[in-house]
């Protein structure tokens, strides 16, 4: 009954309370790049989140295995090879989406969540538990990637799931009956405003919900959410700033890649 | 001529690797703060950008070739890391003092989604090796120009009196959003003068 009971806190975590986006601060660059519409943050997040449940599993089995100090590079090889796999499938079964995603698939590589997750859990826990750590993080990702996309596209583009024929294409034609989006702004007679499907539109509905999330934290009494010093780096242990013995403050400022 | 400095410009201002493209957003939000930190870094990534481009080409071209394409995302993000571990190592032994300046950045680069990004946009868009280079260079630059303009933006940011709520993270993701504005300015620019 414990056990269960802290597999469901190690899947739920990665929702709200560690949610990787908004709390841990992790995978800006994909979130800010691809949630321009509903389809392909879901896209996106599937993917990442196949990825990311994969490679903890195998990480966590080898953990034992793999030497501490060539661990980084064990890591990407892994990741690469899931990212691979997973870049393959994409591209024979939903191709739409491929395109769409474009150079931010392959990109899952260096995606901060995945190597991240690696270093700071996968690489000192059971099998099991990364699996449903991964799948939580990954479930976090792609649920802050649609909300933030829905905002984007809505008030963008004026539509909500457009294209979803081409992610539901794996399905097979015509599933949920050819559904293919709504068009709001059209049936309201309404003009979208495109800012927010381009890049200011991006950085600013990313700086509006992580407030939001700030506040509720604040409500809660949590710390804000920040990009942190080397403590949470993945790179911290091959980082010849630790090495080097540089000052405390420019520690800091490198903290982040 | 015409169409290295048409690649040069479009990668440093209407295709900003990092205002309109989202690559390497990590350092772009994390070593702004202070304008010797951000040149600092910039620097080191116009040179693993471009290093990385001259090595990864050719191995694209005559090793992977179409055959093997599937296994680029692998070969590169490996290619890259070796490539940057390696350049640590002559530099601290060799040179310093370019080590004291860039060295600190290097292992951060490493998995930088802009490096990579490069490289593999490089590929998509079928460019030979000159454009490649020019492409890598410029989006290095790019990187600089942007990196330099914000951290002069986040400098005034600090002696700002800010709502509460958007205090940290959000007023500098708000902050980035208006100089990203800025460089929606220049669309259509080099279209314009290069027809």
């Amino acid at each position: 009954m414990g056990e269960k009971k802290s597999l469901r806190k190690e899947l739920t975590k990665g929702f709200i309370a560690e949610n990787p986006v908004l709390r841990l601060v992790l995978g800006t660059c994909p979130t800010l790049a691809v949630s321009t519409s509903v389809t392909n943050a879901i896209g996106m997040g599937i993917s990442a989140t196949i990825v990311l449940i994969c490679s903890n599993m195998v990480i966590s089995a080898l953990r034992k295995v793999i030497p501490s100090k060539v661990r980084i590079p064990a890591y990407v090889v892994v990741i690469a090879s899931f990212v691979t796999i997973v870049q393959m499938l994409v591209e024979a079964f939903v191709p739409a989406i491929d395109k769409a995603l474009g150079v931010f698939l392959p990109l899952i590589v260096v995606n901060c969540i995945i190597l991240g997750r690696a270093e700071a859990f996968a690489s000192k826990n059971p099998v099991i538990v990364c699996a449903v750590d991964g799948l939580g993080m990954g479930i976090g990702f792609t649920m802050t990637l649609s909300v933030m996309a829905a905002i984007r596209e809505l008030l963008g583009a004026g539509t909500l799931f457009s294209n979803l024929q081409g992610l539901l294409a794996v399905l097979g034609d015509n599933t949920l009956g050819g559904f293919n989006g709504f068009n709001i702004a059209e049936k309201l007679g309404m003009t979208p405003m495109t800012i927010f499907i381009l890049a200011p539109g991006g950085f600013f509905v990313f700086g509006i919900l992580m407030a939001c999330a700030n506040k509720i934290a604040e409500r809660k009494g949590k710390p804000k959410a920040e990009l942190k010093g080397c403590s949470s780096c993945p790179m911290a242990a091959s980082c010849s700033l630790l090495i080097s013995g540089e000052s405390k403050e420019s520690k800091e400022e490198v903290g982040v890649r | 001529m015409k169409i290295y400095i048409s690649i040069l410009l479009t990668a440093i201002l209407t295709e900003n690797f990092v205002l309109s493209k989202f690559l390497g957003i990590c350092p772009f939000l994390g070593v702004s703060k202070k304008l010797n930190t951000a040149v600092g870094m910039s620097t080191a990534v116009i040179f693993v950008m471009a290093l990385s481009t001259a090595v990864t080409y050719p191995i694209n071209k005559y090793i992977l070739k179409t055959d093997y394409a599937y296994l680029q995302t692998i070969v590169f993000i490996l290619v890259i890391a070796a490539l940057v571990q390696l350049v640590e190592i002559t530099l601290k032994k060799f040179i310093p003092a370019l080590y004291n300046a860039l060295g600190i950045y290097l292992p951060l680069i490493t998995t930088n989604c802009a490096v990579l990004g490069v490289v593999l946009l490089n590929i998509t868009k079928e460019l030979n090796f000159a454009q490649s280079m020019f492409n890598a260079v410029g989006g290095g630059l790019g990187f600089m120009v942007a990196m330099v303009m914000f951290s002069g933006v986040r400098e005034r940011l600090e002696s700002c009196d800010i709502p509460k709520s958007l205090q940290g993270l959000p007023i500098v993701l708000i902050a980035a959003s208006l100089v990203s504005v800025s460089f929606l300015g220049f669309t259509g620019l080099v279209d314009g003068m290069f027809g």
